[in-house]
């Protein structure tokens, strides 16, 4: 990807170009911050509106909660087991709704109508920063859960089945959630630049079928991130015997 | 340089990691706490009422359901004691006429034969004495004639 800004030094594509926000000491990706919240705000909206008026006969935007509901529910429920799943669901869902509206809202939104003096708006998964923060709540959500379920016995983990696994399930530790961030980072980044660059060399009918199957990995990966996250949840809180 | 462009050396770059990173972290733990309120609780609550009531109902309707099949075979056998009654009652009520039309059959039979009897003792009496009758009317007669055959001589 180094040579794209070299390849088209002209282009509107801008790869690494952060808005910076000044708070006190820190700086911020303020365009990151932007469209979560935005697209925060839409997902919040839905579900106010949907959770409004509740009756027994589901009507309206109920349904689609209720099918959100019920598709998390079986997927934390697969995964982490039917004695805990409900202390996760949340976090899971969340995780699975964030990931799926930033990414849906990076690609249907067109942001690139708004200027922004620097940088360009865009799905908050295609920033390392979103991506790692997550990976890294999983990180600390499974240790968690292993401690809280299991309290010093969860280092049995590490040497199941035998001590020789104990420096791979260390170093898994690591490659966790730098798998987790860099498969969003990375598919999502690309995404986005692959449909610029089609955007940019053909203007028509070719980057449709290509912003088709961009939606299509974009879902794909909120469902891969919040299943793995459950999975490694489900592995942490698991009992060996 | 390109290098130090992406990867954030001083400045931006794809791999800039500065204090979006806890932020946004802090972000998606406030996000899980507010959906959780606004969203798995209250969905949840609604699907698993909705589960309860569809569960209940089913254990209820199962139960209905048993208790009408005990009904019916409760039915079904008094149905069938009452059709075993009937049929008893038919069989004895086809007996008794039969029994009471051999009577009658028999009575009648013997009133005949004896009133038959009587008419023959009566048509034997009679033509006995006709018979007697006639004999003497035809000694008369024979009298009368060899009297006469008698007188003329």
């Amino acid at each position: 990807m180094g040579f794209l800004p070299f390849v088209f030094p002209f282009a509107e594509l801008e790869v690494g170009q952060q808005l910076y926000w000044q708070i006190g000491n820190f700086r911020i990706h303020g365009q990151v911050f932007m469209t979560s919240w935005l697209l925060i705000g839409a997902l919040l909206a839905l579900v106010v509106i949907g959770t409004k008026k509740m009756e027994r006969d589901p009507r309206g935007v109920q349904n689609l909660l209720e099918f959100l509901w019920d598709y998390i529910r079986d997927l934390a429920r697969t995964q982490i087991g039917e004695k805990v799943y409900r202390d996760w669901m949340p976090f899971i869902g969340t995780l699975f709704l964030f990931i799926f509206v930033s990414n849906w809202g990076g690609a249907l939104v067109p942001w690139k109508l708004i200027k922004l003096p620097s940088g360009e708006l865009g799905a908050p998964t295609a920033d390392i920063n979103t991506t790692v923060a997550l990976a890294l709540l999983v990180s600390l959500s499974y240790f968690y859960a292993g401690l809280s379920n299991k309290g010093l016995r969860y280092f049995e983990y590490y040497v199941h089945p035998t001590p020789i696994m104990l420096p791979f399930k260390i170093v898994e530790d690591f490659t966790k959630p730098l798998s987790l961030s860099f498969r969003l980072f990375g598919n999502i980044l690309a995404d986005e630049l692959v449909v610029a660059v089609l955007v940019f060399l053909v203007p028509l009918v070719l980057p449709v079928p290509v912003m088709f199957l961009g939606l299509f990995t974009s879902a794909i990966q909120a469902l891969i991130f919040a299943t793995l996250a459950a999975y490694y949840i489900g592995e942490a809180v698991e009992e060996h015997h | 340089m390109p290098t130090l462009f992406l990867f954030g050396a001083s400045e931006g770059g794809l791999f800039d990691f500065d204090a979006t990173l806890p932020l946004m972290a802090v972000q998606v733990v406030l996000l899980t706490f507010i959906l959780n309120a606004l969203f798995f609780k209250p969905v949840g609550r609604v699907v698993e009422e909705r589960e309860d009531y569809v569960n209940t109902s089913r254990a209820e309707a199962k139960k209905k359901i048993a208790e009408v099949e005990l009904l019916e075979t409760e039915l079904k056998d008094q149905l069938k004691e009452a059709r075993l009654e009937a049929q008893k009652v038919i069989l004895e009520a086809e007996q008794d006429s039969e029994n009471l039309y051999k009577e009658a059959l028999a009575l009648a039979t013997s009133e005949a034969n004896a009133s038959r009897e009587k008419a023959r003792r009566e048509i034997d009496s009679q033509r006995d004495e006709a018979l007697n009758q006639l004999k003497s009317e035809a000694d008369n007669l024979g009298d009368l004639i060899i009297e006469r055959l008698l007188a003329k001589k």
